[in-house]
């Protein structure tokens, strides 16, 4: 779960890492109000889930109340990456001396966390590891130990920092370990750190991202979850429904929806439809059980786009009772909004039950996934 | 043989009264897997008794090892308890863990696997996984026995019925497995497909092994990178070609982030090391049969 900016310093300065001052406004009359409280110069700053904020024209500094006026306008209606911005962050401006990069990640590949420091901060850290990767130190941290100094000493004093500065960053940097560790976050980010004119070091953007498993002990930062800010609208709405369910990005978005018991095996059925001439929709999971009632709640929000012209499910059995999976269904038909080609691969115990009590009706059994998918888009209509 | 688990090995089931366990526990038996204990803390001293037979509980599994010589666990507890109950294990002794919880957060599992895997010889497999059979001699997990078929295959998947779909799929195709395992969807699990890939080395039965990998995170490109190696035959399919960036495709750790993960890059790696690649489930079994 990504949280915002703003939400990201009050997290931060919890845990003793230097912020400055800021408040979110919502209008350009809050903006105004907010800049006039702190004093000008201000900076404003969108407040959206995607990076690459400044590039896109959503960063501005204001020297006059006019400026706010003008640049809380004019942010407070663009679309960053598509994403609209519904509010700014108004902070006092500062003169900076030099920018830095902090981060903490997970390393994937490594199974421990990373530490990632760059002199080169301020701009996205990927690209300085395409274009100057010597300007970037890491260093794993085992969780079972902790970050130990040593590690953050060869993380910073390899870097050409001000040797009056490093105990300051040192100090910044013990604390956003113990952030990123308390708030179960999976990316904690300070781009730039920033050493201000007046000798101060501070973090002047956070990022943080939390980790959805974790939020069942995060009561606090689960209430920060904004529903639909970096989904679409039918995904927005599917979490609600607690439904694995992602739509396919709008170029690429067919008429066929899928849906099955098991991530892999949906992954799997969206490949066979693209192969056999199709484009499917969506990906939808309907976890291991399949139950009845979600197996009719999933068809009925795959219908909700009503692009959708036919549907293919696919259920590997194992332990479910096809029969009882395809009574579910018929009945499920009946109830549905709009009737759609509806075909079902079943595969498990009574299958043959399954496929006799499906004969004669609208769904159209198939045997394997693959015949499931060419049945299908026969149906729908070629579409690559 | 097989890898890992066989006739011999003896299972403790973490969590065996709740609805998850209690249920596998059952279809372990009928499969023939001697589950020899039960652990949940606060029952020690009663017994699981489903569908006619009796296990002893205990509460700690520390003292399943002791009286039962278990060398083998599965967890099912709730995944606030979940790495505890795994590094208990692990303590305790039992040589594979099982582990079938999901949603257990991902700085708990880096805590959980760097500590099984500097402090014990334990095998951790999972979390969010169906667990592993070898055929016709154990089967810890929640697979469906029968489905599977005595033969010369091994089996690596990051998925659980797509697993299931390949399995069943090979069997129909006449091509028997020796040990198949489903390693799990989040992004950090105890055993990845190289460690799995030494282990089939080892084994005389495996003649031929089927890696079934999808979008997210290295472990199949590093696993391409060893197979050269192997001395054994080895197909790979890869689910999710169709994936956009940037989503979460179910699995925690089935995601693309910063073009990194793509169907793409793994099918490439595959392929530079000379490892035939499905395109489809289907095309599994052939493939197989023209390598063994």
């Amino acid at each position: 779960m990504k949280i915002h900016e703003y939400q990201a310093k009050e997290l931060f300065s919890q845990f003793d890492i230097p912020i400055l001052p800021g408040r979110v406004a919502f209008n350009v009359e809050e903006a105004l109000s907010i800049a006039g409280e702190f004093g000008l110069p201000v900076v404003i700053k969108a407040q959206v889930h995607v990076g690459g904020r400044g590039k896109a024209g959503g960063i501005k500094v204001a020297k006059t109340f006019q400026d706010v006026e003008v640049h809380s306008k004019n942010i407070l209606s663009m679309e960053i990456k598509g994403l609209p911005v519904k509010k700014v962050l108004i902070a006092k401006a500062v003169d900076i001396r030099e920018e830095y990069y902090l981060g903490l990640t997970l390393d994937r590949d490594a199974r421990l966390i990373v530490f990632i420091f760059s002199t080169a901060g301020g701009i996205d850290i990927e690209e300085v590891a395409a274009t100057s990767p010597e300007k970037i130190t890491r260093v794993n941290i085992d969780p079972l130990f902790g970050v130990m100094d040593f590690q953050l000493k060869k993380l910073i004093y390899d870097s050409r920092v001000d040797n009056d500065k490093i105990k300051d960053i040192l100090k910044i940097a013990r604390k956003l370990y113990e952030c990123y560790i308390a708030v179960d976050a999976s990316l904690a980010e300070i781009n730039p750190l920033a050493i201000l004119t007046s000798g101060e070091v501070v973090a002047l953007d956070a990022k943080l991202i939390i980790d959805d498993n974790a939020l069942y002990r995060q009561p606090k930062l689960e209430q920060l979850r904004e529903i639909g800010d970096d989904l679409d609208e039918l995904e927005a709405e599917a979490q609600k429904l607690h439904l694995a369910y992602v739509h396919m990005p709008k170029d690429k978005r067919g008429s066929i929806g899928v849906m099955g018991n098991g991530a892999g095996l949906v992954m799997n059925t969206m490949d066979e439809v693209t192969r056999a001439g199709g484009m499917p929709n969506n990906f939808l999971d309907i976890g291991g059980t399949a139950t009845p009632e979600v197996v009719e709640a999933s068809l009925n929000h795959i219908l909700k786009d009503e692009v959708v012209q036919g549907i293919l499910i696919n259920v590997f059995g194992g332990i479910v009772r096809c029969d009882i999976v395809a009574e579910g269904l018929l009945k499920a038909y009946e109830r549905l909004p709009r009737k759609v080609p509806i075909v079902i691969r079943m595969t498990g115990t009574n299958e043959d039950l399954a496929r006799e009590l499906l004969e004669g009706t609208p769904l159209i059994y198939a045997s394997s996934t693959e015949e499931g998918a060419c049945k299908i888009v026969e149906l729908v209509g070629r579409q690559n | 043989m097989g890898i890992l688990i066989n006739k011999n090995t003896k299972v403790i089931v973490q969590g065996i009264t709740g609805h998850e366990g209690s249920f596998h526990t059952q279809r372990m038996i009928e499969y023939g897997t001697q589950v020899v204990a039960g652990v949940v803390p606060g029952k020690g001293g009663q017994s699981f008794t489903e569908g006619g037979v009796s296990i002893p509980i205990f509460n700690t599994v520390e003292s399943a090892v002791r009286e039962t010589d278990a060398n083998a666990s599965v967890v099912f507890v709730p995944r606030q308890f979940a790495p505890d109950a795994i590094m208990e294990a692990a303590d305790a002794g039992c040589e594979v863990i099982v582990t079938i919880t999901e949603g257990i957060p991902v700085n708990d599992m880096l805590r959980v696997v760097n500590y099984v895997n500097s402090r014990t010889m334990a095998v951790l497999i999972g979390p969010n996984c169906p667990g592993i059979v070898t055929v016709d001699e154990c089967k810890i997990g929640i697979m469906p026995g029968h489905i599977f078929k005595k033969g010369p295959v091994g089996l690596i998947s990051r998925s659980g019925t797509l697993t299931y779909e390949v399995v069943d799929t090979l069997t129909r195709g006449g091509v028997g497995q020796s040990t198949c395992i489903g390693i799990g969807g989040d992004p950090v699990i105890g055993t990845t497909f190289l460690d799995l890939l030494m282990e089939f080395q080892a084994d005389d039965e495996t003649e031929a092994v089927v890696l079934i990998g999808e979008i997210g995170g290295s472990d199949e490109e590093e696993a391409a990178e060893y197979i050269p190696e192997l001395g054994k035959p080895v197909v790979a399919f890869i689910s999710g070609r169709t994936a956009p960036p940037g989503k979460r495709m179910g699995h925690a750790g089935a995601i693309i982030s910063g073009g990194k993960g793509t169907a793409e890059s793994k099918i490439k790696a595959f392929e530079k090391a000379g490892v035939p690649v499905a395109n489809t489930v289907q095309e599994i079994p052939p493939l197989l049969k023209e390598l063994l």
